[in-house]
């Protein structure tokens, strides 16, 4: 038993935002209270300044095994989830081979289990090798332990496709997550269409080829209603945004993600530190700042369900190429919580039960999966928050088996005290505990 | 410009963005200087003696390639080229490899040309060597406008105030960039003119005049720069026709009729006779575009000469 005693507890899911004792006892929270009894249990004070907080969940992670373990594997993803706070990942089907039958479900499962660190949920393939030519075993890949259904890195690739996905996810319960963006609109575009990808010489995609499709989803969930449910992935447009509210202005049962990288950065990067640099180079592309400032008043004012990193391991030797040829995507799991602490708290943006909503309960409430409070009876995944501690973020020194962030160097206010698994500290950053031992 | 510039701040030249208007007016200056070792008997100078440049062309290149290494001859530097087919790019090589490799053999100096844009500034981060961007994806071609300036600065005595209108595929092409921001920065006038498929967005927030209309663009119109519109551009989604588009945009003797008397024309070549251009117009006395490819020899010396300068003071 492990009493954690007169602590900073956030737990909006269970209305909580004070200080309280947390028993954890095995692998469950026990109580949650004041004053609780020793009763025998291992008492630990936390220094001021900590908040505990259920454990994070990142709904959109790349962990690249099977296939593409030079890049990261089940065991090293979730040494960087832990590291970066989460408890938790949800990982897309985009491996080789791709997600979309049991067996690699079961594959990923093992070595998760085998790792012992964050939970992984695996998120299945709408459509066989997300061909987007016909379903995948949606039951079966649900009874292995999927627990949604994507085909990450293309989009649903028709209306009809998308229809019948959403049909047929529904009977699960569970949701269509889509990779929102018109292939014909988008081309051989490797930036935001803009001002700045003009003057660089560099083919645009432009934020309608991500809210064209947004908006074709809505259309269709509306269409299907019942139990289809629909989640935008990684949302970078604003057109995207005016899509997603007025969907839930009508009462379409739609979600939305957004990554740290589109509240944080716009496409101004891409002419900074010598121009070209491709950590900056992801899909969707940094956009201009009236959509990173949509971004931040939609997690300011509740349009915006989650925050997801978009965890995108890529080799360094693969990073360095020329920019249109180097593949899109960035590292995300342990840069986002001093990003989020940085520039959505300290900023003045929301406070913290709302970041709490944003990165466990609205995720565990769009996944279905457990956690999302520290509720008693709940898993002991619970993550201890150093708000104020700082951070300097160095790319070499990242646990991730891939170093591909656009961060390095970065000073930000808000660090990662410790994560617990499973009533298990899986990672303790001892700077920011203090004398306290867990 | 307050006061002249006697060298260049960096020691690559990576686009016309980097360059100040006396850096500008200090690369044309020389240029002068070096036309005249062009028209002497002997047409050599040990300037460059015992330096050695790598042409390193990515891409295709007739024109500009020639012009380089004959810039580089007349300067007496050793030059070796690298072509796409026989490099290992084609086999897989990184670029980071590539440059490795080159840097290597300790060249003084590294022309590069290559079809991805931003390829010459990845290279330049952590080359030794001076790296001379000839032609960057849809970015930039700096020394190509250096020598249309030249070309204008010679005709007509400066580029202050001058109308100068650039009518073609302005998205994909960077000889507008480079001649946008160098004729922008010098003072000029500039409208850009091509059809909607194929404007850039944002282009006028550089402070250029965006039409469609190609009469409105040459209206009154110094200089006229055509750009070359790619054939595989001819069908399909960014226009229908080589017809509608000689019919819409061609430069004719009638269009020019429009454009100041003493108007020159310019292309940057090859150029699709018949397409972009008459032969009538391409042929007439307004056409400069043989003087372009006689000072883009004397523009490359003079960037060759002021990038390797400061060598000789150690």
């Amino acid at each position: 038993m492990l009493l954690l005693k007169s602590v900073h507890v956030v737990d909006p899911a269970a209305s909580r935002n004070g200080t309280f004792d947390v028993l954890i006892e095995g692998d469950r929270i026990a109580r949650v209270g004041r004053d609780l009894p020793v009763d025998g249990a291992r008492v630990v004070e936390l220094p001021a300044g900590c908040v505990v907080t259920p454990g994070l969940i990142d709904m959109h992670v790349h962990l690249r095994e099977p296939g593409q373990e030079h890049k990261e594997t089940v065991e090293t993803g979730t040494r960087s989830a832990v590291a970066g706070g989460f408890t938790a990942v949800a990982c897309m089907p985009n491996t080789d081979p791709v997600n979309d039958q049991a067996s690699v479900t079961e594959f990923i499962l093992k070595r998760a289990s085998q790792a012992a660190l964050a939970r992984v949920y695996p998120i299945g393939a709408v459509s066989i090798r997300s061909k987007g030519d016909q379903l995948a075993e949606i039951g079966d890949l649900r009874a292995a332990g999927c627990v949604a259904i994507t085909d990450d890195g293309h989009p649903v690739s028709t209306s009809l496709l998308m229809r019948r996905a959403l049909e047929y996810a529904g009977m699960f319960g569970m949701p269509v997550i889509d990779h929102c963006e018109d292939p014909s609109l988008k081309g051989d575009g490797v930036a935001h269409e803009g001002a700045v990808a003009s003057m660089l010489g560099l083919r645009g995609i432009p934020g309608a080829a991500e809210s064209i499709w947004v908006e074709r989803d809505i259309s269709l969930t509306e269409l299907v209603g019942g139990d289809a449910r629909f989640h935008v992935a990684h949302m970078s447009a604003r057109q995207s945004l005016r899509a997603v509210r007025e969907g839930k202005a009508r009462g379409v049962a739609v979600t939305c993600e957004v990554a740290p990288h589109h509240f944080t950065l716009t496409d101004a990067a891409l002419n900074e530190h010598g121009g070209y640099d491709t950590n900056f180079k992801m899909n969707p592309p940094l956009r201009e700042e009236a959509d990173r400032v949509a971004m931040v008043e939609g997690i300011r004012d509740g349009s915006i369900d989650v925050i997801a990193t978009d965890h995108a391991p890529h080799h360094a030797d693969e990073k360095a190429l020329e920019f249109d040829r180097a593949p899109f995507g960035i590292v995300g799991l342990e840069t986002c919580v001093p990003l989020c602490l940085d520039r959505l708290v300290h900023a003045g943006v929301i406070g913290l039960p709302r970041l709490v909503e944003l990165l466990a309960v609205n995720p565990a409430r769009i996944l279905k999966v457990p956690g999302g409070t520290l509720a008693e009876g709940s898993p002991a995944d619970l993550t201890i928050l150093a708000p104020d501690h700082e951070v300097t973020i160095d790319a070499r020194a990242l646990v991730s088996k891939s170093k591909n962030t656009p961060f390095d160097g970065w000073t930000l206010r808000g660090a990662v005290a410790a994560t617990i698994v499973g009533g298990r500290a899986v990672f303790v950053h001892q700077a920011a505990l203090g004398r306290a031992e867990l | 410009m307050t006061t002249a510039a006697t060298a260049l701040r960096s020691r690559h030249l990576l686009g016309i963005s980097e360059l100040e208007p006396e850096e500008i007016a200090l690369v044309l200056d020389t240029a002068s200087a070096m036309k005249e070792v062009g028209a002497r008997p002997i047409k050599k100078v040990p300037t460059l003696r015992g330096r050695t440049i790598m042409n390193v062309f990515f891409e295709a290149s007739t024109r500009t390639r020639m012009s380089f290494e004959l810039a580089e001859k007349r300067l007496s530097a050793d030059t070796l080229g690298m072509t796409v087919a026989g490099s290992s790019v084609s086999k897989g090589e990184t670029l980071a490899d590539t440059a490795r490799t080159l840097e290597a053999m300790s060249p003084d100096m590294i022309v590069m040309r290559h079809a991805s844009s931003g390829a010459p500034h990845q290279l330049a981060r952590t080359s030794r060597a001076s790296i001379i961007n000839a032609g960057d994806g849809m970015h930039e071609h700096p020394t190509q406008a250096l020598l249309d300036a030249f070309t204008i600065q010679e005709r007509k005595g400066r580029l202050a105030g001058l109308r100068v209108a650039i009518v073609g595929d302005l998205v994909h092409s960077r000889v507008l960039r480079s001649n946008v921001l160098l004729l922008t920065r010098m003072g000029a006038e500039v409208r850009a003119c091509g059809p909607a498929t194929l404007l850039p967005v944002g282009l006028d927030r550089l402070g250029v005049r965006v039409t469609s209309r190609i009469e409105t663009a040459l209206e009154g119109a110094d200089v006229v720069m055509m750009l070359r519109v790619q054939y595989e551009r001819m069908h399909g989604l960014f226009l229908p026709s080589a017809r509608e588009y000689f019919a819409l945009f061609g430069l004719t003797p009638a269009r020019l009729a429009g454009a100041a008397p003493d108007v020159i024309v310019m292309h940057p070549g090859p150029m699709n006779r018949g397409v972009e251009i008459d032969s009538a117009v391409a042929d007439g006395p307004w056409s400069v575009i043989l003087d372009q490819v006689a000072n883009g020899v004397a523009t490359r010396m003079a960037v060759l000469y002021l990038l390797a300068g400061e060598k000789d003071g150690e």
